[in-house]
């Protein structure tokens, strides 16, 4: 892998290699939380956390860890700050807390965090290795946020809460089936801009 | 990238170690947030009471005791609210477990003629956007100060009075029997004990 600047190390995770719309993992939090803006971003920013976190210790103790068992041991690093974050969470955000329930513990498989723990923090530096979880972290919140709020915007006519008209949006956006189909148009807009620049530069 | 090698014995040491860390790690961060995610529990309840009887000068938690519900089947926690030592309320904790998806916990409070003061829903996980309607005031509000005794407390759709939200008629169905359930458990232990 090139080594890159510190600055293309964060900004890649936001747009250019946003682990939703770009490289399209963690689909699962993604399209189950995202019914309205606040779970987006409370959902983004315990991932952010834990994506730092493992990052660092990750970066860390690299060199310490056999190969053989790499897999397992990042594992148990992603867990453990999963459920500390957890615990955080019950303790002092309880409503976010069961707002977002099962999604939380199953930030451990989500797989951006092992993905970005086995393709970059196993193979730099601790700094770089932080500065890609935040930029991942902050690019994954970033899409839950558009994401959250566009569905929420469509299905409760609202937006962080703030209620907009006195009137049912379309049910269908705060389903699931209005989690994929404003995932497809944001990626399908997203392409469509990319294809437009690389056509005219 | 690795520098150890992957003998049986550094892989042992390796997971042994990290585990420990971990365990130990988890073990500190648990023991630190105990005291404040009971608080948290506890504030919730105080809330959900506070929210369903008004004008109590006692401590119902304190003075909660459980309730055998009338099927024998379950006990419901009960927190009487008294004033000046005279019981003018009780907060009813009940449960339906036929819910969309899980357990709904709603607390009513009720006043001496069994008239429901005002319901709260505790813990729920109902779909979001259709059954977590039953949280919106729009759907609590048809309850306040009915009588359970007096009406049919069944979602229109089952012959009674309830207006089911849209989309959410399980969700709404099992509300209906939490309330209904919390009801009757007050009545049987209304006429026990308070009747003159």
């Amino acid at each position: 892998m090139a080594a890159l600047s510190n600055k293309e190390n964060f900004l890649k995770g936001i747009i250019r290699e946003n682990p939703v719309f770009v490289i399209l993992l963690g689909l699962c939090p993604t399209l189950g939380v995202t019914s309205s803006a606040i779970n987006g971003l409370g959902m983004g920013v315990a991932t952010l956390f834990v994506l730092v976190m493992s990052n660092l210790v990750i970066a860390l103790v690299k060199n310490l860890i056999p190969d053989k068992v790499r897999i397992p041991a990042f594992i148990v690093i992603i867990a453990s700050f999963v459920t500390v974050v957890q615990l955080l969470m019950a303790a002092y955000t309880p409503a976010l807390n069961e707002q977002l329930g099962i999604f939380i513990p199953l930030i451990v498989v989500n797989c951006i965090v092992l993905g970005r723990a086995e393709a970059f923090a196993s193979r730099n530096t601790v700094f770089a290795s932080i500065l890609d979880g935040l930029g991942m972290g902050v690019g994954f919140t970033f899409a839950l946020v558009l994401l959250g709020s566009i569905r929420e915007l469509l299905g409760s006519l609202s937006i962080f809460g703030w209620k907009l008209a006195e009137a049912d949006g379309m049910l269908v956006f705060v389903l699931a089936p209005g989690a994929f189909i404003t995932l497809g148009f944001i990626i399908a807009i997203m392409t469509w801009m990319k294809r437009k620049k690389s056509v005219n530069p | 990238m690795a520098t150890i090698k992957s003998s049986f014995l550094n892989l042992l040491i390796t997971l042994g170690v990290i585990t420990l860390v971990a365990g130990l790690t988890l073990g500190y961060v648990f023991e630190w947030t105990k005291a404040p995610i009971a608080k948290a529990q506890m504030d919730k309840q105080l809330r959900a009471i506070e929210a369903v009887v008004k004008g109590y000068d006692n401590n119902p938690v304190k003075e909660k005791f459980m309730a055998t519900t009338p099927d024998g089947k379950d006990s419901l926690e009960m927190f009487p609210a008294k004033r000046k030592g005279e019981l003018i309320g009780m907060a009813v904790k009940a449960k339906s477990s036929r819910g969309y998806s899980g357990d709904i916990w709603i607390m009513v409070g009720f006043n001496l003629q069994g008239d429901i003061l005002n319901v709260v829903v505790i813990e729920h996980k109902e779909t979001p956007g259709l059954g977590s309607k039953l949280t919106e005031p729009k759907f609590l509000n048809q309850f306040l100060e009915k009588n359970p005794g007096q009406i049919n407390l069944n979602v229109k759709k089952d012959g009674g009075t309830v207006d089911a939200i849209t989309g959410a008629t399980i969700s709404s169905r099992a509300f209906s029997e939490a309330v209904q359930l919390a009801y009757e458990t007050f009545q049987s232990v209304n006429h026990g004990s308070t009747q003159q």
